[in-house]
């Protein structure tokens, strides 16, 4: 490991709502460059701490860390301008607008003076080309709407759109959830290539132990709102890593009890 | 979908005929140009009159009058809200510029201002209520519907004693006022409006909007997925009242040439204009749940409609027969529409 600091550490981050604990002592390092699971099953807290690292909650405890500096993000826009953009899984792309408009919303490029200051069709239908072809996508037709694409696609399309809008840390938010196998091959694939290759960290948010694997550099499993376990690719198995998501030990107490 | 590379070089795209063809038939006005050609065939050949050059510059005035509001309610619908206070606010206009130019002022620009910042005001009202509430336009323009309603005729009253505003044409300012909003000129041997012009000006301008602007493509961002848009700094908010505004600026266009026209106002008209404002954005391709549609279409809708109010007169039919060709069109535009827009998107 390089000696410089993690794009983002969290050291015992805690978050409660009123009285309610919904994550207590997290810990958890992304480097640039790899990809960190977290999973969790559906209730343990995953979706608060997407929206600590994302801006969109403030942590109640405990330090969160960009780039070796303490940070408070009070909006998502604070937590962007460092370089930290969630991608989520529905809450990213306008189905009835061609690729390329989505590529840009909010960030079009223009040419042209004031009154006559126009959308610049020509170049950032290339840039958004240009940047889907880096990640191995080829749209053939930049026009069509991002509703026709696959659900594969689509997710790359908003992930590649992150990253060229200068993302370094990725939050992805079970990007594989809605797939079928193959779109998720393809996705996964991408998620991969992102980090190895662009240099991104990535925060991979998901409940499949298969996919996780897959990609994964280190892994954190959620469970009530603590992380249960914390393991490199190299300590783990695939088959430990689904037996502990599986709830291990209890689901095996579980097993006993019922007799079978 | 295949994920493989195809070999494809950029700078020889050219595309073929049928590609273009494709793309044309994607586009969203394609079944008002097919309403349009109907239409026109069916008047071209049941009424005599209908192929006359001056019962044609008739057809286009009725196609701007209808078509002008429909054009900002066109951009209002691709950004995912209705305005069915708009057929009222046009006469909320011309009151106001009547009433205020008569009463105060004495001139009738200061009446034609007055009422601009006021048709505006309403729009960003609209706007502010829709946001402010979270309540669907629906329902946030049905109450301004009902209030300017009811204010136009009881105001009016109220300082005219009266239902109808008094005559304008004797104020200063008057005769550059109906030249600017209401004056005609020889083509071809037709009398056009100038009216006509605007309604065409107004399309390109919306078009360009819509389609070569940044603000166009928040329109159709904010209208087919809000927090997406929201989600990448999309300033919905602004989008939304920037929208309704729109719609109170081309209100008080047509209240001003209504009232440079007549003269006087009478104070309970324009009511259900407002759907047939939203029924031409419909025709033209606008879709009811925001994100797609086009000016070009609206404004074709608003042709079908004019050609249809004067194609029943010049076929010599009771004109009450108007609404029940609007709502067949309606219906076979939709249903066209759809159709369309599912072989579109297929992919």
């Amino acid at each position: 490991m390089s000696e410089q600091a993690p794009l983002i550490r969290l050291s015992g981050v805690s978050k409660s709502f009123g009285p309610i604990d919904v994550l207590q002592n997290i810990n958890l390092d992304v480097p640039a460059g790899e990809v960190a699971c977290v999973l969790g099953d559906n209730g343990a807290g995953k979706s608060t701490l997407i929206n600590i690292i994302a801006g969109l909650h403030q942590h109640s405890g405990g330090t969160f860390e960009v780039d070796g500096r303490a940070v408070h993000f009070d909006s998502p826009r604070q937590a962007l301008d460092r370089g930290i953009s969630a991608v989520y899984q529905h809450l990213a792309l306008v189905p009835l607008l061609p690729v390329w408009r989505n590529f840009f919303l909010g960030s079009e490029i223009m040419r042209g003076r004031g009154v006559f200051a126009r959308l610049d069709k020509a170049r950032m239908k290339a840039i958004t080309d240009d940047a889907l072809r880096q990640m191995g996508i080829v749209i053939k037709d930049l026009e069509q709407p991002v509703g026709t694409l696959s659900g594969g696609q689509r997710q790359c399309v908003s992930i590649a759109r992150a990253i060229h809008f200068g993302a370094r840390l990725l939050i992805l938010d079970e990007p594989t959830a809605a797939l079928g196998v193959k779109q998720s091959g393809v996705v996964l694939k991408y998620i991969a290539k992102a980090a190895r290759e662009s240099g991104v960290g990535v925060v991979f948010i998901t409940h499949n132990p298969h996919h996780a694997y897959m990609v994964g550099d280190s892994f954190a499993i959620l469970a009530r709102g603590e992380i249960e376990m914390h393991a490199r690719r190299e300590d783990l198995t695939v088959d430990d890593l689904i037996y502990r998501m599986a709830g291990g030990a209890e689901l095996e107490s579980l097993q006993h009890e019922m007799g079978r | 979908m295949s994920d493989t590379m195809t070999e494809q070089d950029n700078t020889a795209r050219a595309p073929g005929w049928g590609q273009r063809l494709a793309a044309l038939i994607k586009r969203p006005e394609i079944g008002s140009v097919g309403g349009a050609i109907l239409v026109f065939v069916l008047f071209f050949v049941l009424a005599e009159p209908f192929r006359s050059l001056a019962s044609f510059s008739t057809v286009l005035y009725q196609s701007a009058a209808l078509g002008i509001p429909a054009v900002a309610v066109a951009l209002l619908m691709i950004g995912g809200e209705f305005d069915l206070s708009a057929g009222v606010a046009v006469t909320t206009s011309s009151l106001a510029a009547s009433m205020f130019a008569m009463q105060v002022a004495g001139n009738v620009w200061v009446g034609v201002g007055f009422a601009l910042i006021l048709s505006l005001a309403i729009g960003a009202l609209n706007g502010y209520l829709l946001i402010k509430t979270g309540l669907h336009s629906f329902l946030v323009t049905l109450s301004t519907f009902l209030m300017l309603q009811g204010l136009n005729l009881a105001v009016t009253k109220l300082v005219t004693g009266n239902v109808a505003t008094g005559d304008i044409s004797t104020l200063s300012g008057f005769d550059s006022a109906r030249a600017v909003f209401s004056s005609y000129f020889m083509i071809f041997g037709m009398s056009v409006s100038i009216i006509v012009f605007y309604w065409l000006a107004f399309v390109v301008i919306a078009t360009w909007i819509l389609l070569r602007t940044r603000i166009g493509n928040w329109i159709f961002a904010v209208g087919g997925q809000g927090e997406s848009a929201r989600a990448v700094g999309v300033p919905l908010n602004k989008v939304k009242i920037g929208l309704f505004m729109g719609v109170g600026f081309a209100a008080w266009f047509m209240g001003m040439h209504l009232l440079f026209d007549y003269v006087t106002v009478q104070s309970g008209e324009g009511v259900g204009n407002e759907l047939l404002y939203i029924a031409q954005a419909v025709v033209g391709g606008c879709l009811l749940t925001g994100g797609y549609g086009s000016a070009i279409g609206a404004a074709i809708g608003g042709f079908i409609f004019g050609m249809t109010t004067q194609g029943i007169i010049y076929a010599g039919w009771d004109p009450q027969w108007f609404m029940f060709f609007v709502g067949v069109m309606l219906l076979l535009a939709t249903v066209f529409n759809a159709w369309i827009r599912r072989q579109a998107t297929r992919g």
